[in-house]
């Protein structure tokens, strides 16, 4: 017996007037748009006119040698070779940086997914490790990055390391947040069919956790830079990536350079950071309804 | 097979004997509850909010633990539907709807028939490819009923499946759930506060104390299946569920 001979009526008759939510239209969807990226166009043009502002009526010649040059002395530093460097120098020193704080977000997010595993599935392992991601989180890393560089040297490996501490702690914490979202109910569905632990993991807890997880890895992105950023800078030697450059600048009195490099770094933190939320949003978005 | 003729039925039912409970904290929740529910019953438990009629269902199905008494169902393969749909959000309707067969680890090609099969089941043709969350209450209850058909369970348990649903919806899909038992003819438990849906889906209607829970009156059932909506406005059903009623009052002081 078919479902129609029964006099089944399709479903879409029984949804009550709950529909599915439609998507906003194309043009409201454009509006959207302009309206978040204009404001900080403004804004960014403000705040380039206060900084013309105050090196131009504020600082003497020497002021803006030592201090604080402008913009569009930065802008030229980008592209290197303005004092006697060699061109492209900046550049290079980020490409160096990038690299680094990605090894060290690649492997914190190994890391950190294993061990939020492992906490999830044995109550002694969280107890036992948990104090330590704490502590992790919380001792400065200010401190910690001379003793690296005496252990380990002061090559991109110790630097890599720097990024893997200050990163690990929100993914830890973030995954083991989600890795225990599942809902009770949903657990019991899992207990009910006699679901092996293997199962549970991956079929219930993983795909639960996977929002979660992301803002993690969202978050640790933008922290691996600035581990990266901090082991060059305290390093002072070694390769040269933009935390040695950084320094470097700021020893010698150059702000143009010096600010080029600032901006690099927090730009280089903000493609990490969009990265990983963009990415996240892609695997999620069909069926999660976050709160923005 | 050489047990007495009536065990044979004994793997498609489900009989509770004596059963109590009562939890660590010192709650007792049900006393003395005894019956049974064979194949081709559909057998409803109505008693007031936290009298224990949900731990009945936990009981049969193993997630809970009896302190006294037994009860005795197959517990390999049994029909569960909570009062929530808890649908896996990340997964499409057919991908929920294929999620026991998967856990059970049923070949893919027997599941994918079965899961189409359920799915057309429950009216929800069309809709194999929506998330949860694009759905209805209504629908995610039946895709959630569709799940657990997929393993066309011999016994069956619905606890307040239908709860938060709208009176619409919820008349609508005690119809279908009807055929549903119409068509797999499975020992069914329904748990329920409302009294006309009681009466309009069972063969058989026990009276739940407040807790401790025990049975305090039952009532045969006597309308033929199938059933029609008009059943409702029946005088034999309204004399019925009248008396119900009064037992159920009796039953909360």
């Amino acid at each position: 017996m078919s479902a129609n001979d029964q006099g089944l009526p399709p479903a879409a008759d029984l949804a009550g007037g709950h529909q599915a939510v439609s998507a906003p239209s194309a043009p409201s969807r454009s509006r959207d748009w302009q309206a978040k990226i204009v404001p900080p166009i403004l804004v960014f043009f403000g705040f380039i006119a206060l900084w013309y502002g105050y090196a131009r009526f504020l600082l003497d010649e020497n002021g803006r040698k030592t201090a604080l040059a402008y913009p569009h002395s930065v802008v030229s530093e980008f592209f290197g070779g303005a004092q006697g460097e060699q061109p492209w120098q900046l550049l290079s020193a980020t490409w160096l940086t990038f690299i680094v704080a990605l090894a060290g977000l690649l492997i914190a997010m190994a890391l950190g997914v294993i061990f939020a595993v492992l906490m999830s599935q044995a109550q002694w392992v969280e107890t036992s490790f948990y104090p330590y991601a704490v502590f992790l989180q919380t001792v400065p890393i200010l401190a910690l990055v001379p003793l690296i560089g005496l252990l380990f040297g002061f090559g991109l490996g110790a630097r890599i390391l720097v990024c893997v501490i200050i990163s690990l702690f929100p993914i830890i914490t973030n995954t083991l947040f989600g890795l225990k979202s599942a809902e009770k109910a949903q657990h019991e569905l899992f207990t009910l069919h006699r679901a092996s632990r293997m199962t549970r993991l991956m079929k219930l807890q993983f795909p639960a956790a996977l929002p979660a997880m992301f803002t993690g890895f969202q978050i640790s992105a933008g922290l691996s830079v600035i581990g990266a950023i901090v082991g060059g800078f305290f390093f002072g030697r070694g390769p040269r990536d933009l935390g040695n450059r950084i320094l470097l600048y700021s020893n010698r009195l150059r702000p143009a350079e010096m600010i080029a490099a600032v901006i690099l770094s927090a730009l280089l933190g903000v493609i990490f950071f969009q990265f990983f939320g963009w990415a996240g949003q892609r695997l999620t978005r069909s069926w999660y309804k976050g709160d923005n | 097979m050489s047990e007495a003729p009536t065990s044979l039925d004994a793997t498609k039912s489900l009989r509770f004997d004596s059963v109590g409970k009562i939890f660590p904290d010192g709650t007792e929740a049900l006393a003395d509850v005894s019956f049974l529910v064979q194949p081709g019953e559909f057998v409803t438990v109505v008693g007031p909010s936290g009298c224990g009629k949900s731990t009945l269902l936990r009981i049969a199905s193993g997630l809970d633990e009896a302190t006294s008494g037994s009860c005795e169902v197959d517990r390999s393969n049994i029909g569960y539907v909570f009062q929530d749909a808890t649908l896996l959000p990340w997964r499409t309707v057919k991908r929920n709807v294929d999620l026991f067969a998967e856990l059970h680890d049923v070949p893919e090609a027997e599941r994918s028939k079965t899961v189409a099969d359920a799915i057309e089941l429950v009216g929800l043709s069309g809709f194999e490819r929506h998330y949860p969350r694009q759905l209805s209450g209504g629908m995610r209850m039946r895709a959630s009923l569709a799940r657990s058909l997929v393993m066309k369970p011999p016994v069956f348990l619905f606890d307040e499946p239908f709860g938060a649903l709208d009176e619409i919806t919820r008349e609508r899909l005690n119809e279908e759930a009807l055929r549903l038992f119409a068509h797999e003819g499975f020992a069914g438990l329904f748990i329920t506060h409302s009294i006309s849906e009681a009466v309009f889906m069972s063969t058989k209607v026990h009276v739940m104390s407040a807790r401790p829970g025990r049975i305090v009156a039952s009532y045969d059932i006597p309308f033929d299946y199938p059933r029609e909506p008009e059943l409702r406005f029946d005088p034999a059903f309204a004399e019925l569920s009248g008396q119900i009623s009064h037992s159920l009052r009796g039953a909360h002081e």
